[in-house]
């Protein structure tokens, strides 16, 4: 299998919606499904594959996981290449896009109306960039998608948005260049250390792994990186973004937005900004961890005090990826897997969330807090699904948030039992505004902006919550095959970088 | 003058001798489609030439002119931008009532003078290719004289031309008087006087500043964008730019003085200001071709920080950056140029609300052209700023290449709100139907800007070929 394959063909599958759009308003959608469905299902063949054995003849670089790797020359003049590779990582990831994908397109169905053809081309190669972005290993090939992924996200949000979406795009286009430039000059400037200490000129990953660069260069070169991931993510000061561009995004860019795209940010601290500068990153890892409880506290405190849904649900956001943040300079295996299955569950149930979202405001045309209430016997099954994936996301035992925020907490306790007890009191306020979300909506008399009674779930809908449901409560109740599928690549991205500040924690789930 | 100096020089002979036929032509029929197939011919048989000449390079035709590979580049790319700027014009001249043929020869000239500019390190060719440009430039700008603002604009021009001669004529008078050379191998002089030298290049350096509209020298560039007719406009933005940028490449790579730190931090400090007057300043545009203009100020402060890097990195920087930049700008103001109709110009963002939805090809062109000089992956934009940030992290210049990243993201936010007013829904169905008519784009000229933003995109995704070509230009040069 290729695995040019997985970004080609949402890419041609685009154009396909662009042209075919042209004429039909039907084609576009099922195009978009059949491809998305395609690419998952070829995904699905790396699920359990063995990885490739490493060191014979160089093919293979040593110190990965890697389940397959595909190499083809681009600008050979400086050393890039088109690098793929997928490993167990990638793997989780890639299929969590292409899920959250799937339903991106379903839930668009009756959503979008006009251009049809034109947001599927946007919706397609936003997925297409994000997964270049998870399964690229040049640093300048990572850039390249990284960037690639935000222009269709930016019409997305700018053309089929709510109505602040030319300040929300713009603001949102605005963060990730300026950040994304910045990581720029720090890969070109790790590609000029490198080149000076052994003069090759490379991006590739596996052989910039191996730089040992003095400590005041990397310490800068880290800060480049960090900050690209931390807008991404996003962590507390460079959070402002998100709540805009998630408010004011079609359903469809929402959960993309808070499904996958966060988990970019993620995946770059995983994948580059601790392995490529350990010691940099071990000496900043306190003044991260301090960023990811603040962050936890007061995306949880916005989130409390928000009265437009979308708002709530976006500053949640914030709150989960501050355990994301906690957990990945917490650096080690534990706080790790924590990462990956918060990654998961996060994109699930937040996912999910901003669905019923949309889904509120394709029935009450509102997403005002005060405008709604008293919906659980009109909508009684609507009503449950949503209370279920609030207590997923206030992390209730069973569920995937949990399994996620527990680890973290657990493998950053290593590190700092300090930052951890703080971090914990995230969840008591996450309780808080999970269930003041559940009451506002569906309790209390009965309150409507529209003047018709809101309409349970379609089938549709029934089925894109079911899905999601199985998922969330599947992570929750056996993470073990997601954690497995993770482990090696942690394993070997944490080996590379020996943490010197914090004290590697070796037990593990399996 | 041998043969082997005259085939050299094909390119060059056949494009001043262009004037001339151009001239005879006239004399022959008054016509307008005659004299544009003349002019364009003229450059595409120049062009045509460029391979011979090439054959025999690197070749000095006395101390005067000097045929490399990276001259007949830039040459190559000059040629191209006025067989651009010919098509463009007579799309554009033909709805306007005034005397159209004698254009092409004001632009043959000018073009004919930028060439001869790309190929010199003499400075009696520099003021001869400089003036030449220039006063061609002053009736190309009025040319169309019953539009608003073209008088002044062509009298601002004039006045700021001559200063800026002058400011060259004194600065090679200094060098010359010290060094007794008139070639920019004077500055290598060990002999010679620094105060001399280092006063004549800066005097230098200013009047080229002037040409390229660096700041502090860039108040006329906005005005004289608005003011001249678009295709005059992208002429300027091209050519003119083109051609002084490879002078400038010549005149600091040519001499030990891109190691002399005061040349290299004031023309660091030039790059700085202009990079974010450029860009600063195009935020508050609503005029299209005002907003090109600091759009071009601040794109060549990006192409400074390129040239203070160093002929290592910086040549092929620089190169790959001009040649991506005169196609993205010839692009955006073809697109410009074939929306203006004879009575109303459409110079103003207004005009672009929802153009996407009445003329998508158009719109994605310019959405291609905006992105490119944003320097949005996909298009040649992106990787002529990696490759000016390559060479700017190489050489350790972190201050201009952080000031680089921020500027560009100020700048990003105007090119954003371009592309953004021409995919808004807001005013569709009013200024679809009466605000700006449709006017009727020539084949020619929609099939140009077709393959421009084609060539951006190839440019954009599949570049190694294009560089690798440029790295052979640099490795001959002396």
């Amino acid at each position: 299998m290729n695995l040019e394959l997985i970004i080609l063909i949402p890419f041609v599958g685009g154009l396909l919606a662009w042209l075919t759009g042209l004429r039909s308003a039907t084609w576009p959608r099922w195009i978009a499904l059949v491809s998305l469905v395609a690419t998952f299902t070829i995904t699905l063949f790396w699920w359990g594959a063995e990885p490739l054995a490493t060191g014979a003849g160089g093919a293979v670089p040593a110190g990965g996981n890697w389940l397959e790797l595909s190499v083809r020359p681009w600008i050979p003049r400086f050393g890039i290449t088109f690098f793929l590779g997928i490993d167990g990582l990638s793997l989780l990831l890639v299929l969590l896009t292409l899920f959250l994908g799937v339903f991106a397109v379903v839930v668009s169905w009756c959503e979008i109306g006009d251009r049809v053809g034109l947001f599927h081309f946007n919706l397609l190669w936003t997925i297409a960039g994000i997964l270049g972005v998870f399964l690229a290993l040049d640093l300048f090939l990572f850039f390249f998608f990284w960037e690639l992924m935000i222009v269709p996200m930016y019409f997305l949000i700018g053309m089929w948005g709510h109505e602040n979406r030319h300040y929300a795009s713009t603001k949102f286009f605005l963060f990730t260049q300026a950040s994304g430039l910045l990581m720029l000059a720090a890969i070109l400037g790790l590609h000029a250390a490198y080149a000076q200490q052994t003069g090759v000129t490379t991006f590739s990953y596996p052989e910039l792994l191996t730089a040992s660069l003095p400590i005041e260069t990397s310490r800068w070169l880290m800060l480049g990186f960090f900050v690209a991931f931390a807008v991404k993510l996003p962590a507390v000061p460079l959070h402002t973004w998100l709540a805009d561009a998630h408010t004011e995004a079609p359903t469809a860019g929402s959960l993309l937005l808070a499904g996958v795209l966060l988990k970019t940010g993620a995946y770059g601290l995983l994948r580059f900004a601790v392995p490529l500068f350990p010691e940099a990153a071990a000496e900043f890892a306190p003044w991260a961890m301090g960023m990811g409880v603040i962050g936890i506290l007061y995306g949880a405190k916005l989130a409390f005090a928000q009265r437009d849904l979308k708002r709530l649900v976006a500053y949640s956001s914030v709150s989960h990826m501050g355990f994301v943040l906690l957990g990945v300079f917490a650096a080690n295996v534990l706080a790790w897997q924590g990462v990956v299955v918060q990654m998961l569950a996060h994109g699930i149930s937040t996912g999910a969330l901003f669905v019923m979202a949309g889904a509120l405001q394709e029935r009450l045309h509102t997403r005002d807090l005060d405008r709604m209430g008293g919906f659980w016997e009109h909508m009684p099954r609507f009503a449950g699904v949503s209370l279920l994936f609030a207590l997923a996301s206030l992390g209730l035992p069973g569920m995937g948030n949990f399994i996620g925020e527990f680890l973290v907490l657990l493998g950053a306790f290593a590190a700092s039992p300090i930052a951890v007890v703080c971090a914990a009191f995230g969840l008591v306020f996450a309780t808080l505004y999970s269930l003041w979300l559940v009451q506002e909506v569906f309790h209390g008399n009965y309150r409507s902006s529209s003047t018709r009674l809101p309409t349970d779930l379609s089938l549709r809908e029934s089925t894109v919550f079911a899905a999601l449901t199985i998922a969330i409560l599947w992570l929750g109740l056996y993470p073990t095959p997601f954690l497995s599928a993770a482990k090696p690549s942690l394993d070997s991205l944490l080996g590379n970088g020996a943490p010197s500040a914090v004290k590697l924690v070796n037990q593990s789930v399996p | 003058m041998t043969t082997a100096d005259l085939i050299a020089l094909v390119p060059l002979l056949v494009q001043a001798g262009s004037v001339l036929v151009l001239l005879a032509v006239l004399c022959v029929r008054r016509n307008h489609l005659l004299s544009a197939i003349a002019s364009a011919s003229a450059n595409a048989t120049a062009l045509g030439f460029l391979p011979l000449a090439s054959a025999r390079t690197p070749h000095a035709v006395g101390e005067l002119l000097i045929i490399d590979q990276s001259a007949l580049f830039f040459m190559g790319l000059i040629l191209a931008s006025a067989f651009v700027v010919t098509v463009l014009a007579f799309d554009y001249l033909e709805r306007h009532s005034v005397r159209r043929e004698e254009f092409y020869i004001l632009l043959q000239a000018a073009t004919t003078g930028a060439a001869a500019l790309a190929a010199t390190t003499h400075f009696a060719i520099v003021f001869l290719g400089l003036e030449l440009l220039s006063v061609s430039l002053y009736g190309m700008i009025a040319y169309v004289f019953n539009r608003p603002n073209s008088m002044e604009a062509a009298v601002k021009y004039l006045i700021l031309a001559a200063v800026s001669s002058a400011f060259l004529l004194f600065g090679m008078a200094l060098i010359y008087a010290d060094s007794g050379l008139m070639t920019f191998a004077a500055l290598a002089e060990p002999e010679a006087r620094p105060i001399f030298l280092l006063g004549g290049a800066a005097l230098f350096v200013t009047g080229v500043g002037f040409k390229l509209a660096l700041v502090p020298f860039h108040l006329w560039t906005p005005d004289i964008y608005q003011g001249a007719p678009v295709p005059v406009a992208a002429f300027l933005a091209a050519v003119s730019k083109g051609a002084m940028v490879s002078l400038l490449l010549r005149f600091t790579f040519s001499t030990p003085l891109s190691d002399a730190s005061s040349l290299r931090s004031s023309l660091a400090a030039l790059a700085i200001a202009s990079m974010l007057a450029g860009n600063l300043l195009g935020l508050r545009q609503r005029n299209l071709c005002r907003l090109l203009a600091y759009s071009s100020i601040a794109h060549l402060g990006y192409v400074l920080v390129a040239i203070i890097a160093g002929p290592a990195m910086g040549a092929e920087a620089v190169t790959f950056y001009v040649a991506t930049y005169l196609a993205t700008v010839l692009g955006a103001f073809g697109v410009i140029s074939l929306l203006s109709s004879g009575r109303v110009s459409c110079t103003e963002l207004d005009d672009y609300q929802g153009l996407f939805w009445r003329r998508p090809g158009l719109a994605v062109v310019f959405t291609a052209m905006m992105f490119s000089l944003a320097g949005i992956p996909l298009t040649g934009g992106f990787l002529a700023k990696f490759l000016v940030l390559n060479a700017g992290v190489s050489a350790a210049l972190w201050t201009p290449v952080f000031i680089l990243i921020v500027s560009s993201v100020v700048g990003l936010v105007y090119y954003l709100r371009v592309v953004a007013t021409m995919f808004s829904t807001h005013h569709l169905s009013v200024s679809a139907t009466s605000a700006t008519p449709l006017v009727a784009v020539s084949r020619a000229g929609g099939a140009l800007v077709g393959l421009l933003s084609l060539a951006i995109v190839l440019l954009g995704v599949v570049p190694g070929p294009a560089l690798d070509f440029i790295h052979t230009l640099w490795i001959q040069a002396p």
